[in-house]
């Protein structure tokens, strides 16, 4: 569904419709409960970014095109938003492996890419929490920002990414054959 | 392809979502971004296959529309639009910069990983962003390559940390494993 509206979205080139649009998602916002709070960071982590765009937008092609560009994105975000924080991660990774089930033949397992999203997906916050441990243990040691920082970083998670594929392996979690016994 | 290079793939692939949530700088239609310094830190300490299936489950969840790009962009839209030859690009540029640095494996040093990453890392990913770009936008390739330039301070820096990165993590926990045998 987010694919069409992305595609739809790049196609209304007028405000007034994009405008409502954008009010259709705030209300999705709403009718989902989602904390009010968390649906404004959802939006703002790129607010400096989309300001950029309409600001350079603004002063290259006119005001009007930058308002046009600003507001689609501004609802391209909120709506990826929206679906990103009401659909649980095992939902999107099934419409992952449900598109690509096509590709069957030619030798690609959908869902072993499944469990490799979903991987991806767990692995964002770990990364954090290690880039976390590790500005703490330099700054413990004196080392304030370092451009060593990112060597001990990787060395860490690579290691936690084979803790992780021993534990699956131990547990016979073969990725091929584990999505389908959900 | 074994659990654990499913493992590595994800590493990566999160690592490019990492990048993603620097701040682009916004110069012209296509942004600066931190993660094509993940493009070559993906070749360069997974290799080549692994490095690539980064790359394209990245491409696949901004495809779906999860916000993985810089600036919390995605969405099919992203993916075909104008800029999307880099996306592309990333995909054979970092299966390019894990090919070279696997040959040079066993004699990797700072100056091959800052060969690979410039001409995986660089010319691949340049060579698919202008190309695509200029068919999409309708202009001269010429052009195309000449705002392409406003990148290669940016890049330049990238290269040279991505391969002291490369070079260090090799030293410490080497993934890639020696030369392969059928070269």
């Amino acid at each position: 569904m987010l694919l069409a509206a992305g595609i739809g979205l790049f196609m209304i080139g007028d405000a007034g419709v994009l405008a409502a649009l954008l009010g259709v998602v705030v209300l999705g916002f709403a009718a989902a409960r989602v904390p009010w709070r968390l649906a404004v960071r959802q939006v703002g982590i790129a607010l400096p970014f989309l300001l950029l765009i309409v600001l350079v937008q603004g002063l290259v092609e006119g005001w009007g095109s930058a308002l046009v560009v600003g507001l689609r994105i501004l609802t391209l975000l909120a709506l990826a938003g929206l679906v990103t924080l009401t659909t649980r991660a095992e939902a999107l990774i099934d419409v992952v492996e449900r598109a690509l089930t096509p590709l069957k033949p030619l030798g690609v397992r959908p869902e072993r890419i499944g469990m490799v999203v979903l991987m991806t997906i767990r692995f964002v916050p770990v990364l954090r929490e290690h880039a976390d441990a590790v500005r703490d243990a330099q700054r413990a040691r004196g080392v304030e920002r370092s451009f060593v920082f990112l060597t001990p970083l990787l060395v860490k998670t690579l290691r936690t990414a084979d803790g992780l594929a021993q534990a699956l392996d131990a547990r016979g979690v073969d990725p091929g054959r584990a999505a389908r016994q959900r | 392809m074994r659990t654990r290079d499913l493992a590595y793939v994800a590493v990566f692939a999160a690592i490019m979502v990492v990048l993603g949530l620097f701040p682009p700088i916004a110069v012209g239609p296509i942004p600066i971004t931190a993660q094509s310094m993940g493009v070559m830190l993906a070749g360069s300490i997974i290799g080549a296959r692994r490095g690539a299936l980064a790359m394209l489950v990245v491409a696949l969840m901004a495809a779906i529309g999860l916000p993985v790009l810089s600036g919390g962009r995605g969405g099919i839209g992203v993916v075909l639009g104008p800029t999307g030859g880099y996306i592309a690009g990333w995909i054979v540029g970092a299966f390019v910069v894990g090919l070279i640095t696997e040959r040079v494996w066993t004699r990797y040093n700072i100056g091959w990983a800052i060969l690979a990453n410039v001409v995986g890392g660089i010319l691949v990913v340049y060579a698919f962003g202008i190309a695509w770009y200029a068919i999409l936008s309708g202009q001269s390739v010429v052009l195309a390559a000449a705002q392409n330039a406003v990148f290669l301070p940016g890049d330049a820096i990238k290269v040279l940390i991505a391969s002291a990165v490369a070079v260090a993590v090799r030293r410490a926990y080497p993934v890639i494993e020696a030369a392969p045998q059928r070269a």
